[in-house]
């Protein structure tokens, strides 16, 4: 039996991904219809060309910034409310029924209510994913507020340290792993919301893209954008979160 | 320099503490000797302004310092940084003098979890003393020690007194420690924990702090 973390995992997870693909492969010989469900290949040139006219980046970027913004107003104000619910119980007893409320709400019905009240706009676009994400994270700083040490509190408290140090260097490296854990959960679902909310109300964006391939029964174009930001995405996850995550659990001496 | 009135502290629905009165006056080392589970911890906490809800008061100098039984350090900030973040002011150089003092000159730069916890303990009595308090609050700082390094963070921490002298109140199960590091010993006993009346009368330091020091040999 292989241990250790040798080639083995690293091997599996390749021939994963190639299985996945074969699948498709398979799926579409089988469909015969590249209307349905087009080759692999068939998406290359479409992408070059989308790539090179310049609509796909445009759409891609509008898409990025939306879900930037949505990400850190949810997590600023859920891991505001969080904490303030976790650290104090008479705050979480009025606003718990709150959370209850808007994490069973679901993410359509706040969406179309945003736009009706607020209009087909930037702001209730970005909105509408916020309320949508803050009340997970709120969850889970909540939880982080919990589970701060006393004693780190006591001690900071007794050598006076500025209320700036005490953030800094007490507060949020104790609730730095819940944080992270807010973030990549955030992240993963905040991109899914931005595009229904494009697909639903927005002039440009990948979410509006797939409305119009939609549309116009364009599989294969879907496909390329879809996959695209897919892209983007898993590329923010290892340049950005990934080692941001490495970097908070220096200290563990792991 | 720092004065206590506890009238009362009651925790759920019983009382722990009742008429505790003492003063401690700078050079002046007063241990509070007691079992374990008689309050001696939530005492010390009165003190230090931490647990504010009991009747009575304290009055403390602005300028004060604890060792806790457990080390009670930043686990995320190395050794160093841990003095440097806490105490006021305190420069890089001035928190690695700090640590060669207690003989860690050369795990400065080591994060708390890559410490034994005699260094740990080490690391935080450098904090507290670092700090230059007027008043210095000792709970237990002792425990759970094997009794080499107990015997030597005993040593150390006398050193340190006699350097700084700061007023010093010092919570300990252990008679030994009480007599060795002690110019003062009172007693808690009883439920509601009160001050015994049958106080041992100053015992010598280990620096003569004045020419009436008498020897308490029976």
């Amino acid at each position: 039996m292989k241990t250790g973390r040798g080639l083995y995992p690293a091997a599996i997870k390749v021939l994963s991904v190639v299985g996945l693909l074969v699948a498709w492969v398979v799926g579409a010989a089988l469909t015969r219809d590249p209307m349905l469900l087009p080759q692999p290949w068939v998406l290359f040139p479409l992408f070059k060309a989308e790539l090179l006219s310049g609509v796909l980046p445009v759409n891609l970027w509008a898409t990025l910034v939306r879900v930037v913004w949505a990400f850190v107003l949810a997590m600023g104000v859920g891991g505001i409310l969080g904490y303030a619910m976790g650290r104090w119980e008479k705050v979480n007893r009025w606003l718990d029924p709150w959370l209850v409320v808007f994490l069973n709400l679901p993410a359509l019905v706040l969406i179309v209510l945003c736009y009706l009240w607020i209009g087909l706009n930037e702001t209730a676009a970005v909105l509408a994913v916020t309320l949508n994400k803050v009340p997970s994270v709120a969850t889970v700083i909540r939880e982080g507020a919990r589970a701060r040490d006393p004693d780190l509190e006591a001690m900071a408290q007794v050598f006076r340290m500025s209320a700036f140090r005490r953030i800094r260097h007490v507060v949020l490296p104790q609730l730095a792993p819940f944080i992270v854990a807010a973030a990549r959960s955030g992240m993963a679902v905040i991109w899914k919301i931005v595009l229904v909310v494009e697909f639903l109300g927005r002039s440009n964006g990948v979410g509006f893209q797939i409305h119009l391939y939609f549309q116009q029964f364009d599989v294969a174009m879907v496909l390329v954008y879809a996959l695209s930001f897919v892209a983007v995405m898993l590329a923010v996850e290892w340049a950005v979160l990934q080692p941001f995550e490495r970097r908070v659990r220096v200290w563990r001496g792991t | 320099m720092i004065r206590v009135e506890v009238e009362s502290k009651v925790q759920g629905s019983k009382e722990i503490l009742r008429d505790v009165r003492f003063q401690v006056d700078q050079g002046e080392v007063l241990a509070i000797l007691g079992p374990s589970g008689i309050g001696k911890s939530t005492l010390l906490r009165i003190c230090a302004g931490i647990d504010r809800r009991f009747q009575g008061r304290v009055e403390r100098p602005e300028r004060l310092a604890m060792v806790f039984q457990e080390p009670v350090l930043l686990p995320w900030r190395s050794a160093v940084d841990n003095l440097t973040l806490t105490v006021k002011g305190l420069t890089r150089e001035a928190a690695l003098a700090a640590l060669a003092r207690v003989g860690l000159a050369d795990r400065a730069e080591a994060y708390p979890r890559q410490l034994s916890l005699g260094q740990q303990r080490r690391v935080a009595l450098a904090r507290a003393f670092r700090a230059q308090p007027d008043v210095l609050l000792l709970d237990e700082p002792f425990a759970s020690l094997d009794r080499a390094s107990a015997e030597d963070m005993i040593a150390l921490t006398e050193a340190l007194i006699a350097e700084t002298r700061p007023a010093i109140l010092f919570v300990t199960h252990s008679e030994a420690e009480a007599a060795r590091l002690a110019t003062r010993i009172i007693r808690l006993s009883g439920q509601p924990a009160t001050l015994d009346s049958t106080s041992v009368p100053p015992v010598p330091p280990g620096a003569p702090p004045s020419p009436t020091a008498m020897e308490t040999a029976p």
